[in-house]
């Protein structure tokens, strides 16, 4: 009786600081929302209060349409997003496995080397990375951006993997292997479906850094057809003059995409197909 | 023909030594078990025989073919884990049938060695489920019969019951040794239950520190053991070691006498006092401390009114005690 009082307690308790920390991490969010469906005026007047019949306008969006390539950017930073964290996932599970699954010479030392990229950024290397752009003329293009990103997701990606690989049983693969399934088989077929949550923590942490960077883009590829969102909304930011509605209204935008990614991996991340697999 | 001859393996992780110069052979038709202590590297040396770790020295020679460079699938071996490794993602039936495809045999076979399995381990009511939806016991049927399917020339079984509860692991017990009366085939079982050892085995290989201490049928370990481990090892309750005994025996010497071979009986060369009572209903325990301060164990057919602190008196056929030197070696009397 007083267990469960307790609990229902602790339950209330813990949801509360929940709901009060979802309100106070989308406040700014809401804030940029409404703020893009209203005219000038309003957005400095009453920054807090809901578009009405007076204040409301479209006038931001429609800036945003008309100036520049808005839907080319778009597609940019999807390409160079959902390219980036493709060749991250494929590439630091396939390390992580074999970090995590063959006994080599080297072994602990290679995992060590991967993981000193967690702790050096690699902007450090910006002008190193520019020169080999322009040296193999891949600068202005998209994947100059997407190696880039690639080389930065990777460290984490290969430390993270390896550690749940790591726990995935040998049983599993041992039987596979006794059955005749090539390593790539037990690979992609049972090593990959269980670590699954795993592969979507680290996409939902990779994502959000590329989609809203704008500092490679800024350097490596500023071209107007390979400009990202970030960077084209940044022709509304001026020295001088700000147009607000239309920083905002892109920035309403590009929640989108963004937003769709993030369902798609957390639907992976709560999906548990790996019970009754051993044991 | 022998199924399966190791000859001087030796396994080493780094600077571990696992396996040490192990020789054995299996029979044709072979019931063989690995027993021995927890990390005594029963699994290092199935995982050897099986090809999924290379042996560091030696050779593994199954059905006349030594094998060190064939890879897993195609040594002719079959393994069930005591994990039961089904793949998570297949049903009950592409869990079996996955081996087979993969060897590229023809529909037809494939289907009827399945079913064939399937009608043998009664697992007709599973056959679309994926292995999530099953029991324990319905998984290891499963596991057993993706093993079956293959027909092997060598089954190996890593404690495939050590995971289900005491009944069902009786019943699967039996299963496995119909299995092995139906299929004739080799088979060898590592498991540290020794019933399960003493139930099952032709043979039994017991293991220490990855080197074989003694092989022989279950009656002939239980009878002749050859030095105080094995003594100690199978059996149930363990046999009493007295270094004190009321015979002669050598200078740091033991004694070892089976529970079920000492009696209560007035005037026994052996004093002490009850110390605690275990009453199964077909059989009682005596734990009595000696008049030399010694644990020993006794047991008694049947039920017995021995109470804790009685002071019993017990004796026992010396030609029914086994003697071990200084070194633990067995002493012929
Ligand atoms: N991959 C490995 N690397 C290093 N040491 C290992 C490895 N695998 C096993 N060992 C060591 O080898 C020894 C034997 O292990 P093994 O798994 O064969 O024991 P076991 O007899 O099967 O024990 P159990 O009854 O607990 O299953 C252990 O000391 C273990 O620590
Ligand atoms: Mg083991």
């Amino acid at each position: 009786m007083n267990a469960v009082r307790q609990n229902r307690l602790n339950t209330f308790a813990a949801h509360g600081a929940l709901v009060v920390y979802v309100l106070i991490a989308l406040f700014p969010v809401f804030v940029i929302v409404i703020n893009s469906f209203k005219d000038r005026r309003s957005i400095f007047r009453e920054p807090l209060a809901l578009p009405n019949s007076e204040s409301f306008s479209l006038i931001g969006y429609e800036t945003v349409l008309k100036q520049g390539d808005f839907f080319l950017y778009f597609q940019n930073s999807m390409i160079v997003t959902v390219g980036s964290l493709f060749f991250i996932l494929i590439f630091g599970a396939m390390a992580a496995f074999a970090l995590a699954e063959y006994r080599f010479k080297g072994n602990t030392l290679m995992g060590l080397y991967l993981a000193l990229g967690i702790m050096i950024p690699i902007r450090i290397g910006t002008v190193a990375i520019l020169e080999m752009m322009v040296q193999t003329g891949l600068v202005n293009t998209l994947w100059a951006l997407i190696l880039v990103y690639t080389a930065q997701g990777l460290p984490l990606a290969v430390f993270i993997l390896s550690e749940f690989m790591r726990q995935v049983s040998d049983d599993l693969k041992n039987a596979g292997r006794i059955d005749g399934l090539s390593e790539y088989r037990i690979f992609f077929r049972l090593v990959l479906p269980l670590v699954r949550p795993a592969m979507a923590t680290v996409a939902v942490f990779n994502m959000i850094p590329i989609w809203n960077d704008l500092w490679f883009p800024l350097i490596l590829a500023p071209a107007e057809e390979v400009k990202t969102l970030t960077l084209g909304s940044q022709v509304f930011i001026g020295q001088f003059v700000t147009d607000w509605n239309a920083v905002l209204s892109a920035l309403s935008l590009a929640i989108l995409p963004v937003m769709a990614l993030y369902v798609i991996f957390s639907r992976q991340l709560i999906r548990g197909i790996t019970s009754g697999a051993v044991k | 023909m022998t199924a399966l001859t190791l000859t001087d393996i030796c396994k080493s992780f780094g600077s571990a030594e696992v396996l040490k110069d192990i020789n054995l052979t299996v029979e044709d038709g072979e019931f063989v078990v690995f027993v021995g202590p927890s990390g005594c590297g029963k699994s290092t040396l199935l995982r050897v025989i099986a090809g999924l770790e290379d042996a560091t020295s030696g050779t593994v020679n199954i059905g006349g073919d030594v094998v060190n460079n064939t890879p897993p699938a195609k040594r002719g071996i079959a393994m069930v884990f005591q994990s039961y490794a089904l793949y998570p993602h297949l049903s009950v039936r592409d869990n079996m049938a996955l081996g087979l495809r993969q060897e590229k045999q023809p529909k037809a076979v494939i289907e009827e060695r399945v079913s064939k399995a399937i009608q043998m381990l009664d697992l007709n009511a599973y056959v679309d489920r994926r292995p999530s939806d099953l029991s324990g016991g319905q998984r290891q049927r499963v596991a057993i019969g993706r093993a079956i399917v293959r027909e092997p020339k060598l089954f190996l079984f890593d404690e495939p019951l050590s995971n289900l509860d005491a009944a069902l692991r009786m019943n699967t017990r039996i299963e496995i040794a119909e299995l092995h009366r139906t299929l004739s085939a080799s088979m060898i079982y590592v498991t540290h239950d020794q019933t399960e050892a003493m139930t099952l085995a032709d043979k039994i290989v017991v293991l220490r520190d990855g080197q074989v201490e003694q092989v022989g049928s279950p009656m002939d370990l239980y009878n002749n053991p050859c030095n105080r481990f094995v003594a100690g090892f199978l059996g149930s309750p363990a046999m009493n070691f007295l270094k004190k005994a009321p015979v002669d025996i050598p200078q740091g010497g033991t004694l070892g006498i089976r529970p079920e071979h000492l009696r209560l009986q007035k005037g026994g060369r052996i004093k002490g006092t009850v110390t605690h009572v275990e009453r199964l209903g077909g059989d009682t325990n005596l734990l009595i401390s000696t008049e030399q301060d010694e644990a020993i164990t006794v047991r008694i057919f049947g039920q017995n009114a021995t109470a804790v602190r009685d002071v019993v008196e017990l004796d026992f056929d010396s030609h029914l005690a086994f003697q071990f030197d200084g070194d633990d070696q067995r002493i012929a009397v």
